[in-house]
């Protein structure tokens, strides 16, 4: 065996190893790069105002989503106004007052089971039991009781994660001055994880407005768009198709430019979404370092 | 002057299986300042801890016997451990100001007990923060994020957060410990200021510490008070073997 | 000065500050317990609206036979083919993808350099952000024309075969392959970053090439972390519906590659709409053999998880 300290030649199995590694980071971001690219390449033509604006009406002549933008808004509008709170308030439920035990485990184990189940099962639950059983048939108000459901786990688990990162002395400082809990939690708790809990809520408007399958029987198609201020609450007992079902409906039809469109308005979003955040998680970073 | 301020009987506290204060018996008097020494784990901080019930938070805890305040047992029925906690404040090891500004800090605890005047709250921020002599050094800058002090500054405006609520017993767990000399003894000097307005009970590492400071000494080890006496004394003629073994440094 | 103290007791004083507090905690609970209730009532109903189909039509019949004619006149409700679909479908999925995730994560995790791994980082975080419906529309205006042209070349001469138009088995798992590699990048990759860093020092200072101690060292020990990247990403590739559900085509046929096939979720999707009776009845009893699939996947996840050490 030659004991020259000087460079072998690099074993094979390492080089062949090094063009693999590299090779399935490659893919990774080509087919980002390339879904980015022919999406905006192919949505870019159908994007102008009156696409944006107006609903898709045969007598008007107008092609549009502005229908579907606005159940998309409604959806995550309720949606949060129910998930938010019981989200956080299971999440401080379990970080400040449960004493560990089973009934504890018992809540972090469905919450489990609850981020795995997919969404087309959550779609027949939420058309059984809140369309049929609870009388609100295919409506934007059942589409978004039973999106609740399915990002109750990303809240929950987000906040708790950001209570968790909040320091006990702030806990025992203002109990030690004599604060009841709810006040300490009211001021000093939420407060301080606040960046963690818009981080989950802004997720869950990601999911929101990416989720199809657990809408198509749920909240229907509808994009009619309100006309009076009464439509404006009455609209929630009615069917409404976000945008990802408008884009589902229009690629079956095979309107590919409608399609690409709406692809191209959502990518938007997506972008949007993930930016804020990144800014958001960089934010805690700093105020966790003071 | 023998106005006992606070007194504990026949004080027993186990978390779990673990016995961690054995039969402690004393009385703190009004307007002195009591040390608390012994090696890490002789149970004086938990039996600090128990005199404002924050082991209340902690599991499994399970406490016997008597600590009253002016006569009152704070363990009774009926108590209220929050409006107990603000006649009995505390201030930690390592300094622990929230993330907010000056002013609301001083403010949190006013504002717990309903004062929502801006014009008391003015008065009794400045009153505090003097308290704790460190006005001069923040007065021009209540709006900034309490966060952005020093150690030292820290410890002292959690001090005046702590005098905001208008305690009349403050506990105090090791508040030097994480400091340097000279805030250590900016703070020294602070306790010696205001004893004549409140009890103060300290515990510490530091054997000079005690000797400076405070009127009467508690040696503690294992989970039992073994001496308890003016601090001249217990320092120069200490009554116990354990005392002495452990005054002098041949353990602890 | 400070001495304007009234002489308070430490006796209560106050009921609603004390009712307050009850309060406070009592809501707290009723929240915690919505996921507790959630998960019962969606099992409850699973069965509730799945079981009936068995009964009137027969287990058998349905689990075990593989003409899927709901509509025919003699309607034949079996749904195997579609079963061993999604089964087949998955594991190809996740056979594909999980190679690609882990060296990925390896990727991101040890040999890209920093700036590099700062670029993809969040290329893969916005991978993960993409509606799914997307995936679907680019399956089948890219991957399904491509799959035309290689199906004509392929069955250029075969007399046999029903030609697909693309939309096939080989489409949807493509497509499924590119919706389970976040997920699997991101989770193999933090379990390899919580390996400890003395293991691999080590390593090193026996001597091993990089290489070496990333597959002989550093991903054994992030063994439990890859194996609960791999599950998650089964668990999401068979519960994926509208992404494949017109990238598979729209019958029901043995799964090989170049046919056009039907998985649980895709038909649900395509047929709820329109199914009643004892078509609707069944298309629910293939959401409850969906739901007992996930339910298996997500026990061995959480034995997985259990049973692994509590730094990976």
């Amino acid at each position: 065996m030659p004991s020259s300290l000087q460079r072998k030649k690099p074993r094979i199995a390492d080089r062949v190893a090094y063009v693999f590694i590299y090779l399935s980071a490659a893919i990774s971001v080509l087919i980002l790069i390339g879904i980015i690219g022919y999406v905006f390449f192919r949505g870019v033509g159908s994007i102008n105002l009156e696409f944006l604006t107006k609903a898709t009406s045969a007598r008007a002549g107008t092609t549009g989503i502005a229908g579907n933008i606005i159940n998309t808004l409604y959806i995550i509008v309720i949606t949060l106004m129910v998930a938010a709170p019981i989200g956080i308030g299971s999440a401080v439920f379990l970080n400040e007052y449960a004493k560990p035990g089973k009934f504890v485990r018992l809540i972090e184990f469905t919450t489990e089971i609850l981020s795995g189940i997919p969404s087309i099962i959550f779609g027949l639950f939420g058309m059984v039991f809140f369309g049929t059983t609870l009388r609100l048939g295919y409506s934007i108000l059942t589409g978004a009781l039973t999106l609740t459901l399915m990002i109750l786990p990303l809240i929950t688990r987000n906040t708790q994660e950001a209570l968790k990162t909040v320091p006990n002395s702030y806990r025992s400082g203002a109990l030690g001055i004599g604060a009841t809990k709810w006040y300490m939690i009211r001021t000093i708790l939420l407060p301080s994880a606040m960046p963690g809990i818009l981080t989950g809520v802004i997720l869950a408007i990601g999911r929101i407005v990416g989720e199809s399958a657990a809408l198509l029987f749920t909240a229907g198609s509808g994009y009619i768009l309100p006309k009076t201020a009464s439509d404006f609450f009455s609209k929630i007992f009615e069917s409404g198709g976000t945008m990802t079902i408008q884009l589902y409906l229009s690629m079956s039809k095979g309107q590919y430019d409608i399609a690409f469109g709406i692809a191209l308005v959502l990518l938007v979003i997506v972008l949007g979404i993930n930016f804020a955040t990144k800014y958001l998680a960089h934010k805690f970073d700093l105020t966790k370092k003071k | 002057m023998s106005n006992v301020k606070i007194k504990t009987r026949d004080l027993n506290l186990y978390y779990g299986e673990n016995h961690a204060l054995k039969s402690v018996n004393m009385d703190i008097m009004g307007n002195e300042i009591t040390a608390f020494i012994g090696p890490s784990g002789c149970g004086k901080s938990t039996y600090l801890k128990t005199l404002n019930r924050m082991n209340d938070f902690v599991l499994n805890v399970k406490i016997t016997g008597e600590v009253t305040l002016d006569g009152e047992n704070i363990y009774g029925s009926g108590v209220d451990s929050t409006l107990l906690r603000r006649k009995v404040g505390m201030v930690f090891q390592q300094p622990n100001p929230f993330p907010m500004s000056i002013y609301d800090n001083i403010a949190y605890g006013p504002r717990l007990a309903g004062i929502r005047s801006k014009v008391k709250l003015d008065e009794i921020v400045e009153t505090s923060l003097r308290q704790a002599a460190i006005w001069e050094e923040v007065h021009d800058r209540l709006k900034k994020s309490a966060l952005g002090l020093s150690g030292g500054q820290q410890q002292r405006l959690c001090i005046a957060r702590a005098l905001a609520v208008q305690p009349e017993v403050l506990l105090m767990d090791e508040p030097t410990s994480a400091l340097d000399p000279i805030s250590t003894s900016k703070i020294e000097e602070l306790c010696m200021q205001l004893k004549k307005d409140y009890t103060i009970i300290i515990v510490t590492h530091n054997m000079q510490q005690a000797a400076r400071i405070s009127d009467k000494t508690a040696f503690f080890l294992l989970g039992e008070m073994i001496e308890y006496a003016p601090t001249e004394e217990l320092f120069s003629l200490p009554k116990d073997k354990r005392t002495e073994d452990y005054i002098t440094g041949r353990f602890g | 000065m400070m001495n304007t103290r009234k002489n308070t007791s430490i006796i209560r004083n106050s009921q609603t500050k004390a009712l307050v507090e009850t309060i406070a905690q009592i809501i707290f609970t009723v929240c915690a317990v919505v996921a507790v209730l959630a998960v019962f009532s969606i099992t409850l109903y699973m069965f509730l609206q799945g079981t009936p189909a068995f009964a009137q039509v027969g287990i058998r019949e349905i689990l075990f036979h593989s003409v899927w004619a709901p509509t025919a006149q003699t309607p034949s409700y079996g749904i195997l083919y579609i079963i061993l679909t999604s089964i087949i479908g998955t594991a190809a999925a996740v056979l594909i993808g999980v190679p690609i995730g882990v060296l990925t994560a390896v990727f991101l995790a040890e040999v890209a350099p920093r700036k590099l791994a700062a670029f993809v980082r969040p290329a893969i975080d916005l991978l993960a952000g993409i509606p799914s419906v997307i995936y679907g529309l680019l399956g089948i205006m890219i991957l399904n024309p491509l799959m035309y042209r290689l199906e004509q070349i392929i069955f250029a001469d075969s007399e046999t075969h029903q030609f697909t138009g693309g939309a096939n088995l080989i489409s949807a798992v493509l497509v499924l392959v590119i919706m389970i590699l976040p997920t699997v990048i991101n989770i193999s990759q933090s379990s390899l970053q919580a390996v400890q860093k003395d293991l691999k020092d080590a390593s090193y200072g026996l001597g091993a090439s990089q290489i070496q101690t990333i597959f002989r060292v550093q991903i054994p020990a992030a063994k439990s972390g890859i194996i609960s990247a791999v599950v998650l990403g089964v668990g999401r590739a068979i519960g994926e519906a509208m992404a494949i559900s017109l990238v598979s085509g729209s019958s029901v046929n043995f799964p090989l590659p170049f046919n056009s096939v039907r998985f649980l979720t895709t038909a649900i999707v395509s047929e709820m709409g329109y199914a009643a009776d004892t078509h609707r009845m069944v298309l629910f009893s293939i959401g409850l053999v969906l739901f007992v699939f996930i339910m298996l996947i997500n026990t061995l996840l959480t034995k997985i998880l259990k049973g692994a050490p509590q730094d990976a």
